[in-house]
């Protein structure tokens, strides 16, 4: 049965990490389902909103209230308000006045936003690894031992269950919701929206919070994870929440969660066959060889040129 | 007048929200744990002046656009000056002098001022070079830093195994770096633009891991050490020669002075900048110019037409990585040895940004933005940290106020003469 | 009675749920004028598109000369002699006039690299005989002294010339025209006849056109086809498609 434990436990922590890359994913696909263009910076807000959630976490347990369902709370709304202001703010400055220009210069201000901000927290907060403790430990072991069985970890639980509920959310908005329906009208056609009625502007800049705030949210239950941040985990998370987002189809919210689990349990059991420290190549040539034979994602539909 | 309030309002609760988190609560290690930190008074004021000063401006800005548009012009740059600067005649006439002055000038110049000047050289050379990729065929390539590095550990492993020297090695490198353009291209290039970037930005940075990780042969993440630098017909630089060797020196009986090393080291980069120039502004007047021109501004013409737009992409995509392979084997002679931690992907967003801030397409341009990109930092020392907080923002900045670049770029036309 | 060039049956093309053509079939002669027509939306686009590479089809066969050129991409079939122009212009609009007509020779090109860096008499005379048959065309479409402005500052009608004049430069066998007289007016049009007329009698080139003009479409086809809702509605001479009371009902809807 030892295999199969083994096996087991890949899909579990692939599953688990894989949420967390659905949760930044869905910004990335919301964001070019409604203007067609990738928020490079998506990463950085990310980073920091991993920041807000330590500063959240270290701020309230120096004034003495540190029982865990507070903390929790006070990361979660801190780095839900913090990564909003972000992404609206990001819109606004770097993305609105490009609005309608050929597709290179927005992607090239995207990276410049990027590189921007990840300086900014770097200058602000220095380079240095920053540590929590672990605040949830403790695991439930299926099986014989924590050697000979599966380990899930209450942290992991807690990931799951919260990006569960957070993705109901998402999708009972959009499915159910006034806004939630004028931001499915404009990822179809924004010209039309507009000509309807429906303030695009507004819509727009909805899905940039809605987007940080889902990061948000991965950022907490991350950074919570792993209890280590420095202003350089920005880059690597948006390229391979970018890669899960394409992987999926862009465009499409189901593609995101579902490119996010496929990428969290290919990069572990990649890791398990080829080393800890290939996991990262894993992500990256998981995104080439999708780009390369299916652009358009599982669950994305071919585009036809019109000519 | 409540709209504009609520605006100003919102607004300037933004400010405090993006800036207190950042710049007003630090996150410091004290001791074994990790606490918070107010900053001190001055930066709270900062951001309380800040949020006050967009409150106003949201306030008044509507106001604000009405007494600008009525306020007098400020004196513009005269018309006539600007289409001067970017006439093929007048660049030819400043890229000659600035030719001239660059060949000139070492010889009255201190070491560090040569040094400096030869990385410029480099940044111009893999400027040009994306320049081609990015400006004349209108691919974005995020991952050009692989074929840098390509290049560069090209170099570094002929080197290091079989004892090559810089100027045999020099068009392998080219040739290696070409090879990589052209199998990573194949694939990739019928792509659409912003899918082509995330595609190269990957293959870029599996690049860099797998040089990372392939100890046994790239000496993994600290690579290779001991690269030879270049000789002058088998003259070297060196204050004492190998065996068997002469020194450049003792051949031609003068003292020996550290200085002459970087001169010729600065001269190969002049020689190797004014080769890519040539080849560029050749290929400008050959059909494959125009073939690219005519893929960046309508591909799908150009398939009406019976063009291969991959075929053609490939050319432009092939032709600028050969021109990183001998910038990267040439910046591995200049340092000595090579590491993956040069060519990660910020690298390529600096050469990018090289590119788009000269003016996509414009050779003046890439080289003028390759000396304020490299030079500004390192004669404002003090400022060298917000170095890369600069490049963002300036990005950013270019982008809004001014995208076709500093010099855009003027393609010389071809006449019909009557 | 001259020999079919291109002989198309069966053709089908499928978008999803939607069926733009179905079943269309025409047969072209060398050297003749054929005019596709239908209502708006009927398919006759997609049809061009399909006939030249720019849609795969979903069904059907396309023989040009005899040869199966259904499914090949757009280049390809571009190199074998059919060429195309658009509904909305597409040149190259920041190129001049006389540089489109370069670009468009391409592939009769020099296109040597070191031929090219260093300056080949080979190379040189290359660029000579492109420029010169250029600068022939520029003169057949009466474009001569706009030669070296750029594309896009043109006039619609100089537009469309140009167009056609870049297509003459592959040197093809069949030249298919999307709506080529839209947007012109009466004086144009003529000199369009006149332009499509020459093209096929000193030229030699087999010219299909997509058109709503009845006049032009009249005056001008050997050989008509109708579609209808992605259909074949009828085919025939313009005397015989004139009377087919299908095609009345067609295009004025029951009487």
């Amino acid at each position: 049965m030892p295999e199969l434990y083994h096996y087991f436990q890949q899909l579990i922590n692939g599953l688990t990490v894989g949420s967390t890359y659905a949760l930044i994913a869905i910004g990335y696909t919301m964001v070019y389902g409604i203007i067609g263009m990738i928020n490079f910076a998506h990463g950085e807000v990310y980073m920091i909103g991993s920041y807000a959630t330590f500063i959240a976490i270290v701020g309230l347990s120096m004034m003495g209230l540190d029982s865990l369902p507070i903390l929790m709370i006070g990361a979660f709304v801190t780095a839900m308000i913090v990564t909003s202001a972000y992404g609206y703010t990001i819109e606004r400055v770097a993305y609105r006045p490009l609005r309608g220009s050929n597709r290179l210069i927005p992607l090239i201000s995207a990276i410049g936003m990027s590189i921007f901000l990840q300086n900014v927290v770097l200058l602000s907060q220095d380079s240095k690894d920053k540590a929590i403790p672990n605040l949830m430990p403790g695991n439930f072991i299926f099986g014989e031992s924590a050697m000979d069985g599966v380990v899930v970890s209450y942290m992991q639980v807690l990931i799951f269950v919260v990006t569960i509920l957070a993705m109901l959310g998402l999708t009972l908005f959009i499915s159910r919701s006034r806004l939630g329906r004028a931001c499915r009208a404009c990822a179809e056609d924004l010209k039309m929206a507009d000509l309807l009625g429906i303030n695009t502007n507004s819509i727009i800049a909805l899905t940039f919070v809605i987007g940080a705030a889902l990061a948000a949210i991965a950022a907490v239950l991350i950074s919570m994870q792993y209890g280590v941040i420095n202003p350089h985990i920005g880059f690597l998370a948006g390229i391979k929440a970018f890669t899960a987002a394409v992987l999926g189809g862009i465009g499409s919210i189901p593609g995101a969660m579902l490119g996010g689990l496929v990428l969290g349990v290919a990069e572990a059991f990649g890791a398990d066959i080829f080393g800890d420290q290939y996991k990262d190549v894993v992500a990256f040539s998981l995104l080439v060889l999708v780009l390369l034979f299916r652009p358009t994602g599982i669950l994305g539909r071919p585009e036809v040129e019109k000519v | 007048m409540t709209r504009n309030l609520r605006t100003a309002f919102f607004s300037a609760l933004l400010v405090f929200a993006v800036a207190v988190p950042v710049f007003g609560l630090k996150l410091t290690t004290v001791g074994i744990r990790l606490e918070v930190h107010g900053s001190d008074a001055k930066t709270f004021w900062i951001i309380a002046a800040c949020a006050v000063a967009m409150f106003f401006w949201q306030l008044l800005r509507h106001h604000a656009a009405a007494g600008w548009a009525a306020s007098p012009n400020l004196p513009r740059i005269p018309a006539g000056a600007g289409s001067f600067l970017t006439l093929p005649s007048t660049q030819r006439t400043i890229i000659i002098g600035l030719i001239l002055l660059a060949l000139v000038w070492p010889f009255f110049g201190s070491r560090g001022a040569v040094d400096i000047a030869t990385l410029i050289l480099i940044y111009v050379m893999l400027g040009l070079g994306l320049n081609i990729v990015v400006g004349l065929a209108g691919l974005l390539d995020l991952g050009y830093v692989g074929f840098y590095a390509v290049g560069a550990y090209t170099y570094a492993l002929l080197s290091h195994y079989y004892g090559f020297g810089f100027w045999s090695a020099l068009p392998i490198a080219g040739a290696m770096a070409a090879l990589f353009g052209f199998l990573l291209g194949f694939p990739v290039l019928r792509l659409r633009g912003d899918y082509l970037a995330i595609v190269t930005l990957g293959f870029g940075e599996i690049i860099r891991l797998l040089l990372r990780n392939m100890t046994d042969l790239t000496g993994g993440p600290n690579g290779i050490s001991g690269i030879e630098k270049p000789t002058l017909f088998g003259l070297s630089f060196d204050r004492r020669a190998e065996e068997g060797m002469q020194t450049f020196h003792q051949f031609f009986g003068i003292d020996y002075s550290s200085i002459n090393k970087v001169i010729f080291l600065y001269l190969i980069a002049v020689l190797l900048v004014l080769l890519t120039l040539f080849v560029i502004n050749r290929l400008l007047r050959m059909p494959i110019g125009r073939a690219w021109e005519a893929l960046r501004e309508d591909e799908i013409a150009c398939r009406a037409l019976g063009m291969n737009p991959t075929v053609i992409k490939l050319s432009a995509f092939t032709l600028g990585a050969t021109f990183a392979g001998f910038a990267g084997s040439f910046f591995a002679a200049r340092q000595g040895l090579v590491s993956p931690e040069s060519f990660t992907f910020i690298e390529s967003a600096i050469i990018l940004a090289i590119v788009v801030l000269g003016g996509m397409g414009s050779q003046l341009g890439v080289i003028l933005a390759a000396i304020v990109m490299i030079l500004l930092p390192e004669l404002m020392r003090e400022f060298s940290e917000y170095r890369m907080l600069m490049f963002g923002a300036l990005m950013v900045l270019m982008m809004i106020w001014r995208p076709q670049g500093l010099l855009p770029m003027q393609r010389p036309h071809l006449e019909l003469k009557r | 009675m001259s020999r079919p060039i291109l002989e198309v049956s069966g053709l089908t093309m499928r978008f999803g749920g939607l069926l733009a053509v179905n079943g269309v079939g025409l047969t072209v002669h060398d050297k003749q004028v054929v005019s596709m027509i239908g209502p708006n939306g009927a398919g006759k686009t997609t049809v061009f598109n399909c006939l030249t590479g720019f849609y795969q089809p979903t069904d059907g066969k396309i023989l040009l000369d005899g040869e199966a050129i259904q499914g090949l991409p757009g280049h390809k079939i571009a190199r074998k002699g059919v060429v195309r122009t658009f509904q909305n212009v597409r040149l190259f609009k920041d190129m001049t006039a006389v540089e489109n007509l370069l670009v468009a020779q391409h592939r009769h090109l020099n296109t040597n690299f070191l031929a090219g860096l260093l300056k080949t008499r080979a190379f040189r005379k290359s660029e000579h005989e492109a420029m010169d048959f250029a600068a022939h065309w520029l003169e057949q479409v009466n474009l001569t002294d706009i030669a070296n402005r750029p594309a896009g500052t043109l006039a619609y009608g100089q537009q469309r010339r140009l167009e056609i004049a870049r297509c003459m430069m592959t040197r093809p066998r069949i030249l298919m025209l999307d709506e080529p007289a839209a947007g012109l007016n009466p004086k144009e049009t003529e000199d369009l006849k006149a332009l499509i007329g020459m093209l096929r009698d000193t030229h030699g080139v087999t010219v299909l056109l997509i058109e709503h003009d009845m006049k032009l479409v009249m005056s001008i086809s050997d050989q008509i086809v109708v579609i209808n809702q992605g259909c074949p509605l009828a085919d025939g001479t313009p005397e015989q498609i004139r009377d087919n009371p299908d095609v009345i009902k067609a295009y004025l809807g029951e009487a």
